[in-house]
């Protein structure tokens, strides 16, 4: 047979289906390859029993013609989803063997149309990172490497191991999650897909919270198609969440292969930075000149905010993840280090349980939100949040469609290349990617090309809220027009 | 606005983190260089603006004030570093 981890997802549905293979043979593919894989560090846990007896579940069904829209489709979780009775850590010591005793809404989503768990994915400690080196369990090394190199490449975070399983074919699709750009600087550092939908589309239920107003779920997978087909069994109005949206979740499957023609695409004048790369510039002009051919009409549009975008985040994202953490005290799940009191119970357990940047960030959040200065900050920010987008607000009244942007300033860089000396030199990472988070709107990433040293570039498309179709028009437009990058081969065992 | 060594001591405490002596420093540093970095927000004109709340205008659901779950203290304390009887164990809190 031939290599089943080679599929797309949607290929994989149609074998399954044509019973050309079973689900238990996708799942064991997978597996097998997981397993030569070690290297990558992609996975934390990997759950092979569970996953070949949801496998058996998924064949029987399909022998009874009961299929879901996922059957039998072997998928990797992002280690910040609860899983019942699966280990669940945010990638962080201070809840290394927590096991929840519920499922997140996403996974149950998922679950519930069919879909295998192969494993908990790796990534950066409670999300806050973009290289996936935050880890409490190590670094995730990307499948892609320089040309001529043999040097480890990181695979952007935080969601780096579901973007590097993907790229790296141990899974079929991947669920991630998205604060600042933490779905779309992964899929665009490994040439995978990924789409964070407007906030409110998927449940929060169950997802370990960074900063409740911007964290929202998402899927990473090999192609356009791929992401909306799993979009659509992610997505959905849930009574945990009171930010959740009840409104209807489309065929967004449809949408890939529509027409473009007349569609309006921005192009927004101030990401074109000072100091941009030549290389990402004119990928950003190849984007362009594919929309057009394909019926778009082009617009350059102002989004005059957009540089206030990233300090406003890391007020708001830090200060929300301050009293988000604050539950993890020692008392009632994962470390506890046990001192002469209650306070000193609580200070050494945090000490030890959290990483450098996850300390870092709680202390900023602390300060921010310390009496005396959280008009300054924080309701600066939430305000500043409120002009960025109005300037998005003023581009759709004017009857633009979609934008499309650079996903990232740079291509994937080395291990250990950034952010050792100044913490601010790794969150210029999420120039292009964390505007859409403040503003709450849809964003998709999908591989544009390759750089002059063989890694992958990403293009960003930005859409309406609640708009999701839109981008998958556009993007599969793109992913027909772009020269095919296609996914590494394994080095790696 | 930049924090010196005592203020990095007070915002540990307050976030309940232990900062030994030969940390403080280094996080002052990292602080100061977040801190520096939003500094150019304070140049924003925000008069007038209201701070954002929502993506598109909705009102909270509000869910029926009954109760739907409970009964499940095994599960509760199914993950607690200590527990007796019933409850979570902490070091004594009350002279």
């Amino acid at each position: 047979m031939s290599d089943l981890t080679r599929l797309t997802l949607a290929d994989a549905r149609e074998g399954l289906a044509a019973k050309t293979f079973s689900a238990v043979e996708l799942t064991q593919a997978h597996l097998d390859a997981m397993a030569r894989a070690k290297g990558l560090n992609a996975y934390i846990v990997e759950t092979p029993d569970k996953a070949l007896a949801m496998a058996r579940a998924s064949d029987a069904k399909i022998a009874k013609g009961e299929a879901g829209p996922l059957e039998g489709i072997p998928l990797g979780i992002k280690d910040l989803y609860a899983t019942e009775g699966v280990q669940t850590t945010a990638a962080s010591h201070i809840l290394e063997g927590f096991i929840p005793p519920y499922e997140s809404t996403v996974t149950s989503n998922l679950w519930r149309d069919g879909a295998t768990m192969l494993g908990k994915l790796n990534l950066d400690e409670f999300a806050m990172g973009s290289s996936n080196e935050t880890s409490y369990f190590g670094p995730v090394v990307s499948p892609w490497r320089r040309n001529g190199s043999d040097a480890k490449i990181v695979p952007g975070g935080s969601s780096g191991g579901s973007a590097a399983a993907v790229a790296a074919r141990l899974c079929l699709g991947a669920t991630a999650t998205d604060t600042g750009g933490s779905i779309r600087q992964p899929a665009a550092f490994t040439g995978t897909v990924g789409i964070k939908p407007t906030y409110g589309r998927c449940s929060r239920f169950g997802v370990v919270a960074f900063a409740s107003s911007l964290d929202q779920a998402g899927p990473i997978a090999k192609t356009v198609r791929d992401t909306a087909i799993l979009l659509r069994s992610m997505a959905g109005h849930d009574p945990k969440d009171t930010t959740s949206v009840d409104a209807p979740v489309p065929d967004y499957e449809k949408a890939v292969g529509a027409s473009i023609r007349g569609k309006v695409i921005g192009i927004p004048k101030e990401y074109r930075l000072d100091g941009l790369s030549a290389e990402i510039a004119s990928l950003w002009d190849q984007g362009v000149a594919w929309l057009r051919a394909a019926g778009a009409e082009i617009r350059e549009i102002s989004l005059p905010h957009t540089r206030h975008a990233l300090p406003a985040y890391y007020i708001v994202a830090p200060a929300e993840a301050s009293s988000n953490l604050a539950r993890y005290d020692g008392v009632r799940y994962g470390l506890r280090k046990t001192g002469k009191d209650i306070v000193d119970l609580y200070e050494l357990t945090r000490a030890e349980g959290f990483g450098k940047e996850v300390r870092r960030r709680i202390m900023i959040g602390t300060y921010v939100l310390s009496a005396g200065y959280y008009d300054a900050y924080y309701l600066r920010a939430q305000k500043i949040r409120s002009l960025i987008k109005r300037d998005f607000d003023l581009a759709y009244q004017s009857g633009v469609d979609a934008i499309l942007t650079p996903a990232t300033p740079s291509p994937a860089f080395a291990l250990g290349e950034k952010g050792s000396a100044d913490p601010v030199e790794m969150y210029l990472n999420d120039v292009f990617t964390v505007t859409v988070n403040m503003a709450g709107l849809p964003g998709l990433v999908l591989p544009g090309g390759l750089s002059s040293d063989g890694l992958p570039l990403g293009l960003q498309l930005i859409g309406r809220p609640f708009e999701e179709e839109s981008l998958f028009s556009l993007a599969q437009v793109i992913e027909e027009a772009a020269p095919k990058i296609g996914l590494p081969e394994s080095w790696w065992g | 606005m930049s924090v010196d060594l005592a203020t990095v001591r007070r915002i540990a405490h307050l976030a309940r983190i232990r900062v030994s002596e030969e940390e403080a420093p280094y996080l002052q540093n990292e602080i100061n260089s977040i801190l520096s970095f939003v500094e150019e927000l304070n140049a924003v004109d925000v008069e007038g603006v209201e701070p954002m709340t929502s993506v598109l205008p909705m009102t909270m659901k509000k869910r029926v004030d009954v109760v739907s779950d409970g009964e499940i203290v095994d599960k509760v304390l199914a993950n607690a570093p200590a527990r007796e009887d019933g409850f979570f164990v902490v070091p004594k809190v009350i002279e």
